[in-house]
């Protein structure tokens, strides 16, 4: 196996990986501030990926198409939390999974209703379209590389927002303790509504970019959303930095694993089965590298729960 | 769950207070991601019916979500308590497997239009199964056959993980002559075929094979583009179907694929058929839809020479097939699989829309390679 193929996986698995990332941070900062589960996220994603394909259909510039994936998510977040989340704060877990799992319903025939049962088109901009020739001969489709500048732009400024600015530390205070931050004068319940619609516009992000490669239709969320949850598992509960790492891992375990462990099968048994056994084991990879973190560390790498 | 009952039924029902005599129960695929196949299906069926005028036929139509579990629910539910006399509608194979044996054995009679699994023609082979579109290998063996034909020595071919995943890469080993360049088993419903792609470039390929069917295809094929590669693909109709060609747009265009049924098939039952579905519905029809159209008619013209409840002369008039298929000729072989001709056709645009043109006959009357060990 060359190491051109080697690099490329590697560009693969990290693409993967930051995607993950988009949907795992809003769903580990929802969970970390308002302790919120919420089996919705995939829908939000879903969202994003319709309203920049309605808009790309109509306008045939994407980048409205991603503002206005970005702005339906995050309108969806807003509207979802003050209609439904914000009754389920102070309710147990369960409660919140039944009243989620509802909303991904909801999200899923209602998106059937407006847009059909077929997929829609949404391509990738002409722009970057094809691929570019990266030093050491490797040839790249430029659209996933922009997707990993992207996403570690996204993390950088995450990490800005949250470490440098005001609204940065109400979050950090709102994961530590509620009750204290809503003593201090802040306005509790804006900043839940404001980090639901920032994780749904990550979401609606995430969507909308990984949708133009891939099809665009009902129920396009939920493998996502399992993903993200091992990530945020993998990662540590409520912790950004915990889900970037977390998503290269699962992205580059998921990625890697696929390719190298049926070439690894091959050194013992016969191509079919190799190919056969080899991806069946490479599909249980990242949950397997779950439960050596949780073992190692039971909070994730980076929780701060006990 | 939802639950239609047969447009005709339920008139009939309202005017004459006639009891519907015959019951259908139809499980396929209605919500998530498979779901625009199980529409073309339901809806062929229903437009068959519909057509037919007759009112004693009810047809109770549940939603499997594509989950073999779910599945196994309906089916039980539709023949312990709806007691209906033939199940149709399931798309996936790995749900096929899960329902059709127990279904058969208790006597119902089941009509597959879509899944074609393997063990299902060959020693599962059952008298009250009937596939009316095709064994799983069949699309694929006729893959390979274009494949020699056009000179292509050296295939890259991939495929999901599940059974009829399996029976495609089978069917298409099992014609192509030439080497294999790589073999690849993807995970089912999987969206991301970066890891796939570089596998085909770092290959000697000269032509690339895959068979994933729905939005699985839609997302090889916009990333397969996006690539850079310009080896030519082959597949079956599955990937090109009418439901999802516009979805790919572009990146489908000029590519060959291969199917036992495509609009232009040259006669009138077909013509007919392509006429009303899109007045009825508004669409073009797919081949999941003549699929769904033919296993009403056959089943109808079962209904037109026997009983359900005389299960021997209706299975004799099932196996019969004395229907107008949409696709010609049509007759099973000794498993109860069609003997039919599958052609190779292009992906084309026509005005705005993209849709497929028939090159040619890939392989003429073709059974399939479990037959001779079907003893029913």
């Amino acid at each position: 196996m060359s190491s051109i193929l080697i690099i490329e996986q590697i560009l693969n698995g990290l693409q993967f990986g930051v995607m993950l990332f988009l949907m795992a941070a809003g769903l580990t900062l929802i969970f970390g501030v308002m302790g919120l589960i919420n089996l919705a996220h995939g829908s939000l994603y879903m969202v994003g990926a319709f309203a920049a394909a309605a808009v790309a259909g109509v306008t045939g510039s994407f980048l409205l198409a991603l503002v206005a994936a970005l702005a339906a998510a995050a309108l969806a977040g807003a509207i979802v939390e003050m209609v439904v989340i914000r009754r389920l704060y102070n309710a147990p877990h369960l409660d919140q999974v039944l009243a989620t799992f509802a909303l991904i319903l909801i999200f899923s025939e209602g998106t059937r209703w407006v847009f059909g049962s077929f997929p829609l088109f949404l391509d990738i901009p002409d722009a970057l379209s094809g691929p570019v020739t990266l030093p050491g001969g490797i040839e790249y489709p430029l659209y996933r590389l922009t997707l990993i500048g992207i996403g570690l732009a996204v993390a950088v400024g995450l990490w800005a927002l949250i470490e440098r600015t005001r609204l940065g530390i109400q979050i950090r205070a709102g994961e530590n303790d509620r009750e204290m931050i809503a003593a201090l004068g802040v306005d509790i319940s804006k900043l839940y509504t404001l980090v639901f619609a920032l994780g749904a516009a990550l979401a609606g992000l995430a969507g909308a970019l990984v949708g133009a490669i891939q099809s665009v239709q009902v129920g396009m969320g939920e493998p996502v959303l399992i993903l993200a949850f091992v990530v945020i598992v993998i990662g540590g509960i409520g912790s950004v930095r915990g889900a970037f790492i977390g998503a290269l891992l699962v992205g580059l375990t998921d990625t890697l694993g696929g390719v190298f462990l049926p070439e690894l099968f091959k050194l013992f048994m016969d191509n079919g089965a190799a190919q056969k056994s080899g991806s069946a084991l490479a599909s249980m990879g990242i949950y397997v590298l779950m439960g050596l973190v949780l073992i190692w560390r039971p909070t994730g790498l980076f929780g701060a729960r006990a | 769950m939802k639950k239609f009952l047969a447009a005709a039924a339920v008139s009939a029902l309202c005017s004459t207070g006639a009891l519907a005599e015959v019951k259908v129960g139809m499980i396929t695929t209605l919500s998530g991601g498979g779901a625009g196949l199980g529409i073309d299906v339901r809806d062929g069926f229903m437009l068959a019916i519909a057509q037919s005028g007759r009112d004693d036929i009810e047809v109770v139509i549940e939603d499997d979500q594509r989950k073999p579990d779910i599945a196994v629910q309906l089916s039980d539910k539709m023949i312990q308590s709806e007691r209906v006399d033939v199940m149709t509608g399931i798309i996936w194979s790995n749900l096929a497997m899960a329902v059709v044996p127990a279904a058969v054995n208790q006597n119902v009679i089941y009509l597959s239009p879509n899944a074609g699994p393997s063990p299902l023609a060959g020693k599962g082979c059952h008298q009250n199964y009937f596939n009316v579109a095709w064994q799983n290998d069949n699309l694929h063996e006729a893959a390979g056959a274009y494949a020699n034909g056009t000179g292509y020595k050296n295939s890259f071919i991939l495929a999901p993980n599940y059974p009829a995943g399996v029976d495609a890469l089978t069917g298409y080993k099992r014609f192509f002559e030439g080497d294999l360049a790589g073999e690849i088993y993807t995970e089912l419903g999987q969206t991301d075929y970066a890891a796939e792609i570089a596998q085909i470039r770092a290959s000697d390929a000269d032509s690339v094979f895959f068979f994933l069917p729905g939005g699985m295809g839609i997302s090889f094929l916009k990333q397969y583009a996006d690539s850079g590669i310009d080896l030519p693909v082959v597949g079956p109709a599955f990937s090109f179907d009418q439901g999802i060609l516009q979805a790919v747009g572009d990146a489908a265009l000029g590519v060959v694929n291969t199917s036992q049924w495509n609009k232009d098939i040259d006669n009138p039952t077909n013509a007919a058929f392509v006429e009303s579905f899109q007045a009825e519905y508004g669409r073009l029809p797919s081949l999941y839809a003549s699929q769904g159209f033919d296993t009403a008619n056959l089943f109808l013209s079962a209904l037109d020479k026997a009983d359900p409840s005389d299960a021997d002369a209706f299975r004799e008039a099932l196996r019969a097939a004395e229907f107008e298929s949409t696709r010609g000729d049509f007759s099973f072989g000794p498993n109860h699989h069609p003997v039919q001709t599958i052609y190779a056709r292009e992906v084309i645009k026509e005005g705005d829309v993209f849709t497929n043109k028939i090159l040619g006959v890939a392989l003429e009357n073709h059974s399939d390679a479990y037959a001779a060990e079907c003893k029913m």
